[in-house]
């Protein structure tokens, strides 16, 4: 047995870089609290990547063991129902490691060019530390409960780096719209964990998934409103990771969150913690498989149907961190449904496996996309797609990585995107044809918008800009070209000897139409946008004037935020918060006033006997008299 | 009727009207004279009983002295015409209530309780002699010690009186 | 002892005469008419301790004196409160009771 203690190192430096930084960073120069963080985070990636080796490769077997180096007893609530605090080192959580610790590495310099000379440069990176330490956390959890506070640290942290800028007031209302939307989703998750862990009496993951246990029995005969509880606590958990990764109907707040520095954008919001959700998913993936298939298939349309949605959104937007934000959307779309079409055991795994390999994939080229945008708007000053044109001559790094990033989201061979797409779609053809043709439409739909947006920035018009634009410094340019070199070719890791439902290694046979297919559509997306957007024309208002109200819908993301505001304002305030408020002003707070003003009146009353009355003493006095020589007299005669 | 049952019923019917005309009276001047009147009969009371030596002090001290006092300060404070309005009626209520009341439990108390009298007592004739010696007395029925503290008291009030009723020195 | 009167008779006489006293305290709304009040009550109470002195211990002098002492006691506190008054009566040009009662909640 190889020793994995030292695990714990990775979560653990970067909380205390947090710790160091955050308490004594306004001590000294801003770049050392960007320094100490980088390198502690080399190390956490460094020690990863060791675990990774370790674990798949150096260890010779031929199924993977879920291991546990550490279990610590944190708060028994019964003596079998504990809560505790540990390591878990699986498939996918080893992998996640590697995918956090890599793009944080990566932010880490790229924020040491980005954020330079900005007030709060040690804040930005305590916080970054902090996140980071999170998501490790949440991706090593041993039990659900610990899963779910990391969940709430991650938001915290989320909610602390969209509002960095915190004198902007969109940013603030962006940052209190991500953390009430995902604490609300965490409400369905937390009630969840309670139905579940009540009746199996148990939190851990390794009990809880074990397909064949027995403690399910409890929940076999309940059921409320005509589905069983089970799926009511699967269910209510898959609404938590909703939340997390952003599925409608709680999508809202990840456009908005870009409000955040464009690194936030690039970690938090593409890479890792929007996929938590699927994480969460496929951590219970054999409790729905077994137990509940029907929330799992309603996971897969549910992600089915967000990432059309967002694709479509997509086409319209102009600002590019907003583009980006919708097709994050749209591609953890892609992973909820590899992870909800998917089977158990053998080839039938595959959606999982793809779901997990695009969710590695993805991180890599939509981080890199998010920094190509970081550059553009850091040598352009502005995020509109109006403002730019022509940057392919001023910015010849930032294009060629931009233009890896695309190809590979267009999923075009032999870029990483190719990969991972094919197989969630070869599995969605062979389980599900209604999602297979929505991802088909949507992989369409994803090459022209990206490209779109490549074009319009690169070509496109030439627009004079008033300072030239100049190529971003080193330290954004290194992790462009790092993060460009993944997308291309971490495609060829044979992930199906690494990731599935139950740990073993399967193969597949790849199935040439469907690669030609899927390549094609590709394809076809990217001439779209050529003859759209790589010349200046007029084409794209045309189509918009003839697509007229379609185009102003969806222009307008289809009206939701409207819609929320209307139920939050309308709905929720006047109906429910405004007669709570009556009832809590005059009938709680009125009894407390009611009970102190009784009392005054009743002290008003007594304190007349001290009225200074010579006379009424009197009185009193001689009637005390005559009353004590009367009872005396009862009681004695 | 022996004439000291008759004297005494005449001195207590006195008595009583007085004392319940002093409360009553709305002028002021004549509430202390009908106080007068009352102290006076109640030395008749001392004479019947065969006090003649106390009968003289009250006459003197509180007849004499008292009253004069209270007369004084009257003139001092007053108009003498002054006529008093009716008392309001819940002291009313309150006063005679506790005089019906009270009147009534002292009196049942009282005459349902056993007086008697040691036959065996004599009865000692009180002379001046006798008095001057006990109350100037050392011995078992020596009263000197009350009378020196007494004294004390009268010097008390005395000065009290003064420092009380002086004029502030602007 | 004299024929034909008991202890009783003298009694309920003093037994009325206070709580006549008692009453006009609390009725009277002048000040020194209840001093006036007060001296009945004190000139009872004496009568008190000498009608017992007459017709239970005749052998003794112990009533007589403290009766004695009961009335320079009375002369004593009349004039005192005759100062007080003369003293409230320069504060406030009146003698009501019912405008000395300052000392209240």
């Amino acid at each position: 047995m190889t020793d994995y203690s030292y695990t714990l190192l990775i979560p653990f430096i970067p909380f205390v870089v947090f710790l160091i930084t955050g308490l004594f960073g306004n001590r000294w120069k801003p770049i050392v609290s960007g320094l100490m963080g980088t390198v502690g985070l080399a190390i956490s990636f460094l020690l990863s990547l060791i675990v990774a080796y370790q674990y798949f490769f150096a260890s010779a077997v031929d199924s993977y063991q879920a291991l546990i180096p550490f279990n610590w007893l944190w708060l028994s609530l019964t003596d079998t129902l504990q809560m505790q605090m540990g390591v878990l080192l699986d498939p996918i959580s080893v992998m996640m490691l590697v995918v956090v610790t890599t793009i944080s590495f990566m932010v880490h310099i790229y924020s040491l060019g980005y954020m330079k000379g900005e007030r709060g440069f040690e804040r930005f990176y305590a916080f970054l530390s902090l996140f980071t330490f999170s998501m490790l956390g949440l991706v090593m959890s041993t039990n659900i409960f610990e899963m779910f506070v990391f969940y709430e640290l991650v938001g915290a942290c989320s909610y602390l780096l969209i509002g960095f800028y915190y004198e902007k007031p969109s940013a603030i209302a962006a940052m209190k719209k991500a953390f009430i939307v995902t604490r609300f989703a965490d409400l369905g998750f937390l009630i969840g964990i309670l139905i579940l862990s009540f009746y199996t009496n148990t939190f851990d993951f390794e009990k809880l998934t074990q397909p064949g246990s027995d403690i399910y029995r409890n929940l076999a005969g309940l059921s409320f409103m005509g589905i069983s509880a089970l799926s009511w606590a699967m269910g209510l958990v898959f609404m938590g990771a909703a939340g997390k990764s952003a599925m409608f109907p709680f999508h809202i707040w990840l456009p908005d969150a870009m409000e955040g520095p464009t690194p936030v954008s690039a970690l938090i919001h593409a890479a890792t913690m929007v996929v938590a959700g699927v994480f969460t998913v496929a951590r219970m993936f054999p409790v729905y498989y077994f137990h509940t298939p029907d929330v799992l298939i309603f996971i897969g349309y549910v992600g089915g149907f967000t990432s059309l949605f967002a694709a479509i959104i997509a086409i319209t937007q102009n600002d590019i961190k907003r583009i980006l934000a919708y097709s994050t959307l749209s591609q953890i779309g892609y992973m909820m449904v590899g992870l909800g079409i998917s089977g158990y055991g053998g080839e039938a795994g595959l959606g999982y496996m793809a779901a997990m390999f695009h969710l590695f994939t993805h991180a890599m080229f939509k981080a890199l996309l998010f920094l190509t945008a970081g550059a553009i708007i850091h040598a352009v000053h502005s995020n509109f797609m109006q403002d730019m044109g022509g940057l392919r001559k001023y910015l010849p790094v930032t294009h060629l990585t931009y233009l890896a990033a695309a190809l590979a989201i267009s999923g075009i061979p032999p870029f990483a995107g190719f990969f991972s797409k094919d197989e969630i779609l070869a599995a969605a053809y062979h389980s599900n044809k209604l999602l297979f043709y929505t991802e088909y439409i949507t992989a369409g739909i994803t090459s022209f918008y990206i490209f779109r947006l490549y074009f319009g920035v690169f070509w496109g018009k030439n627009t004079q800009y008033k300072h030239k634009p100049h190529e971003a410094p080193l330290s954004m340019t290194i992790p462009l070209i790092f993060l460009a070199l993944a997308s291309t070719f971490v495609g060829f890791i044979p992930f199906h000897n690494l990731i599935s439902p139950d740990m073993k290694p399967f193969t597949t046979e790849p199935e040439p139409m469907l690669i030609t297919a899927s390549v094609l559509i590709g394809l076809l997306g990217i001439a779209g946008a050529w003859v759209l957007y790589k010349k200046e024309n007029d084409i794209p208002d045309r189509l918009s004037r003839w697509f007229g109200g379609l185009y102003t819908i969806t222009y307008h993301k289809f009206y939701i935020d409207e819609i929320y505001l209307f139920i939050t304002k309308n709905i929720l305030f006047n109906m429910v918060a405004r007669p709570v408020a009556w009832f809590d002003r005059h009938i709680v707070d009125g009894t407390m006033m009611g009970i102190g003003s009784v009392t005054v009146a009743i002290s008003k009353k007594i304190k007349r006997f001290q009225s200074g009355e010579l006379q009424q003493y009197a009185f009193v006095y001689v009637a005390g008299v005559i009353l004590f020589v009367l009872t005396f007299l009862y009681y004695l005669g | 009727m022996t004439l000291p049952v008759f004297m005494f019923y005449l001195i207590s019917a006195t008595i009583l009207l007085f004392s319940v005309m002093t409360i009553a009276s709305r002028k002021m001047l004549r509430s202390a004279i009908y106080l007068l009147f009352v102290l006076i009969a109640t030395s008749g009371f001392y004479f019947l009983l065969n006090y003649q030596f106390l009968a003289g002090v009250q006459l003197t001290l509180y007849a004499g002295g008292i009253v004069v006092l209270i007369i004084f300060s009257i003139l001092l404070t007053s108009h003498i015409s002054h006529k008093f309005k009716r008392p309001s009626t819940w002291k009313l209520w309150m006063g005679l209530t506790v005089l019906v009341i009270g009147s009534a439990t002292a009196l049942w108390v009282i005459l349902l309780q056993p007086f008697s009298k040691d036959p065996a007592l004599k009865t000692v004739p009180v002379t001046m002699h006798l008095i001057g010696n006990q109350l100037l007395g050392l011995g078992k029925n020596g009263y000197v010690l009350p009378f020196e503290l007494i004294s004390i008291l009268l010097i008390a009030a005395m000065i009290a009186a003064i420092v009380v009723a002086k004029k502030e020195s602007n | 002892m004299i024929q034909g009167l008991s202890i009783y008779h003298f009694l309920v006489v003093s037994t009325l005469m206070f709580f006549i006293g008692i009453t006009g305290f609390i009725i009277r709304q002048n000040l020194i008419t209840i001093l006036l009040s007060v001296e009945l009550i004190l000139n009872s109470v004496v009568i008190n301790f000498l009608v017992f002195n007459r017709f239970l211990y005749p052998d003794q002098l112990q009533g007589h004196f403290f009766s004695l002492f009961i009335i320079g006691i009375a002369a004593a506190e009349a004039s005192v409160a005759v100062a007080l008054i003369i003293n409230i009566y320069r504060r406030i040009r009146n003698i009501n009771a019912d405008n000395v009662n300052e000392m209240k909640f």
